[in-house]
């Protein structure tokens, strides 16, 4: 793929951030611990394909080379995909689910406040109707995360699995790479690294309320943004992309 | 969606209904409260046998959705575009939604949603057997949005008035959630029949499996449904089963035709003196077959369930200690 | 154990100047649960901006067999109502 505008990458990967994690969310569908939970993950995967559609439509659009929203999603291959490892992660059990979720949304939900400031009208738009969802995201997130940390000593056990099988991906979340620098610098893209410490007092203040302390110090792993994923992404995108994959220019 | 009428000539074990002796004149105000159009609450009086035949309908309908959800979610990950799979989601979502709202009304009578539930699992309760086949192509949701929430609504609207509160109330709202559903289906049909050869290869072949499962839906013929008579007095039904199967077929056709796709049936022909179509003879042992239990993928229907709740229980669990040690947490703190 | 969750009953505003309407019943585990329950089982299609929730357990109902005492006695309190008055069709702002 030839390489893209800077805007439009920086576009791609919030765009492909949303729609990983939409797609692994969706997966739960029917399949959840209580009809009221099955609900509430698919709300929530629903305000991420709807983000999804937004940011790689804009994405799309600064490329300017006729591919839509759809055509970014299903029919790019891993290499080219830019979203953050953590999103990726297989669902595993409901901890590991909520895990994800908890140090995804909280992440979300500062740089969606802070993109609503962009000197990007279109970038702010998108971030500011999705700044009040994700921030429902990580409230409901941080709930589980208590009430699991805090409930049996079973679901304690696999809440502190979930939380560690995630961890080395998490800063992954504020890497600034030379493009995004450039963006931030114009007032554009999120300095990401300037929103740590506030994740850092949010998830905290979270697991102390759920009696759980901070996962061990992994070394970070890093590579999502450039393409260079788990083993887990392909099977994800062979699924995801089989009808259009399997029909080439069929419409839908 | 989805209540299909699972009684008639298969019961070999049929309950013989050892209706207990009801004070005649409770029954009688309550036969006139029903036959008035007025609506029977929770904690009226109510005979044991109308409560348990509305717990029966009302879980079934309940399970169905929540099963109905399962051969539906089959396809959201690999729904073809970011549209389609926010307009798959949000429909199965709702039919998770619809079975927690008729699990509510059910529970209202004295029943708990973990028995119903426990009930599904044991294979004691049924649900639509609709939901035993297989979708294997994508063209499945569309056939499965057309015709069979097609004949769920036809089902449903009537019930909007049903006698018993909880359960007509319950069904407004599933209705008017569900108007977007069947055009979802049918606008995927549209646009596979208008498709490449492939494409429309899958839709006929979708409406030629889904067709006459859906016609089962209504349940068996009037003459061999012992319920009906009693179940329409008691607003519980309110249209026999022979009379909405033919309206399905009657609005069903035309639908068809706008999008070039063809009706599997040979006898399928309009009956000028009738006003209606006539339609070829259903396989019935196929849908006494099916509710025993030997629809192609029950069993992998009810493994998906039960997993899910055996699955979800230490979270459920977790839950309820959380809850407890909060709440004493806070009582100390008083 | 396979206890279910508590069940509540779900109140929703539909508009601001609008009171609360009662939506229909959930399980959940905690207060909390049983709000974002309400919200993503019942304002799904912007149904309202408010919500209550309520312990089912904590509803006291009225009997319906005490119906008749409770409710009829109020039947032929006719004159409570401004349409039992008869005055002139010219006389105005009454």
């Amino acid at each position: 793929m030839a390489k893209l505008p800077p805007l439009a990458q920086y576009a791609l990967r919030l765009g492909d951030d949303a729609l990983i994690l939409g797609q692994r969310l969706s997966e739960w569908c029917g399949h959840a611990p209580a009809l009221e939970i099955d609900l509430s993950l698919a709300n929530i995967a629903l305000d991420l394909v709807g983000q999804a559609t937004h940011f790689l439509g804009l994405a799309g659009e600064i490329e300017a080379k006729g591919r839509d929203a759809d055509a970014l999603a299903f029919k790019r291959d891993v290499l080219d995909f830019s979203n953050c490892l953590l999103v990726e992660q297989p669902n595993g059990d409901f901890a590991r689910t909520i895990a994800r979720q908890f140090l995804f949304s909280h992440f979300q939900e500062l740089q969606f406040g802070a993109l609503t400031g962009s000197t990007d009208p279109r970038l702010a738009a998108i971030a500011a109707k999705a700044v009040k969802e994700v921030a429902y995201h990580a409230r409901l997130a941080s709930d589980w995360v208590a009430r699991l940390g805090d409930g049996t000593d079973e679901s304690r056990a696999r809440m502190i699995a979930g939380l560690d099988w995630m961890w080395r991906f998490v800063d992954e979340l504020f890497v600034l790479d030379a493009i995004e620098t450039k963006l931030a610098s114009q007032g554009i893209a999120v300095d990401k690294p300037a929103l740590r410490a506030a994740w850092d007092a949010r998830i905290d203040g979270v697991l102390a309320e759920a009696t759980l302390s901070r996962p061990a110090p992994h070394r970070p792993v890093l590579g999502g943004r450039e393409g260079h994923h788990s083993e887990h992404l392909g099977h994800l995108l062979s699924e995801m992309q089989f009808l259009q994959r399997a029909y080439p220019g069929a419409t839908w | 969606m989805y209540t299909t009428d699972l009684s008639g000539k298969d019961k070999k074990k049929s309950e013989p209904t050892p209706l207990k002796q009801e004070d005649p004149k409770l029954l009688a105000a309550f036969e006139a409260r029903v036959a008035n159009d007025e609506f029977i609450e929770p904690k009226d009086w109510m005979p044991e046998a109308y409560r348990r035949t509305l717990v029966r309908q009302i879980s079934q309908h309940a399970h169905s959705e929540i099963v109905g959800m399962l051969p539906e979610g089959n396809w959201i990950t690999r729904a073809p575009s970011l549209r389609r799979k926010a307009i798959l989601l949000a429909k199965v979502q709702d039919e998770g939604g619809h079975g927690l709202y008729l699990y509510a009304a059910a529970e209202t009578l004295g029943t708990s949603r973990a028995e119903m539930i426990e009930a599904l699992h044991s294979g004691k309760a049924k649900y639509s057997t609709i939901f035993n086949y297989p979708t294997l192509t994508w063209a499945d949701i569309g056939a499965i949005g057309w015709l069979v929430d097609g004949a769920a609504i036809m089902n449903q609207v009537p019930l909007q008035r049903t006698s018993f509160g909880p359960y007509a109330r319950a069904m407004v709202r599933v209705c008017k959630e569900e108007s977007f559903h069947q055009r979802q289906g049918y606008e995927i049909m549209m646009a596979l029949a208008g498709g490449s050869r492939e494409q429309k290869r899958m839709a006929q072949d979708a409406l030629a499996r889904w067709w006459w499962p859906s016609l089962m839906m209504f349940g068996p013929p009037d003459d061999k449904s012992p319920n009906t008579e009693q179940s329409i007095r008691w607003r519980i039904k309110r249209e026999t089963n022979d009379e909405l199967r033919q309206k399905f077929v009657d609005v069903s056709v035309p639908q068809a035709e706008a999008i070039g796709l063809s009706i599997p049936d040979k006898k399928l022909k309009w009956n000028e003196a009738r006003g209606h179509y006539d339609y070829g003879e259903i396989d019935w042992e196929e849908f006494y077959a099916v509710v025993r239990g030997e629809g192609s993928v029950a069993k992998e229907r009810m493994q998906a369930r039960v997993k899910a709740w055996e699955d979800g229980a230490w979270v459920r669990d977790a839950a309820l200690v959380h809850a407890a040690k909060r709440t004493a947490a806070k009582i100390a703190a008083e | 154990m396979n206890n279910d969750w508590p069940l509540w009953e779900v109140f929703i505003r539909g508009k601001g100047g609008l009171s609360h309407r009662h939506a229909g019943s959930l399980h959940a585990a905690d207060p909390a649960m049983a709000l974002d329950h309400a919200r993503d089982a019942y304002t799904r299609r912007m149904e309202g901006v408010s919500l209550w929730v309520v312990p089912s357990a904590q509803i006291v109902a009225s009997d319906p067999a005490q119906a008749g005492p409770l409710f009829e006695p109020a039947e032929d309190k006719i004159y409570r109502h401004p349409t039992f008055y008869t005055i002139p069709d010219n006389v105005k702002h009454l």
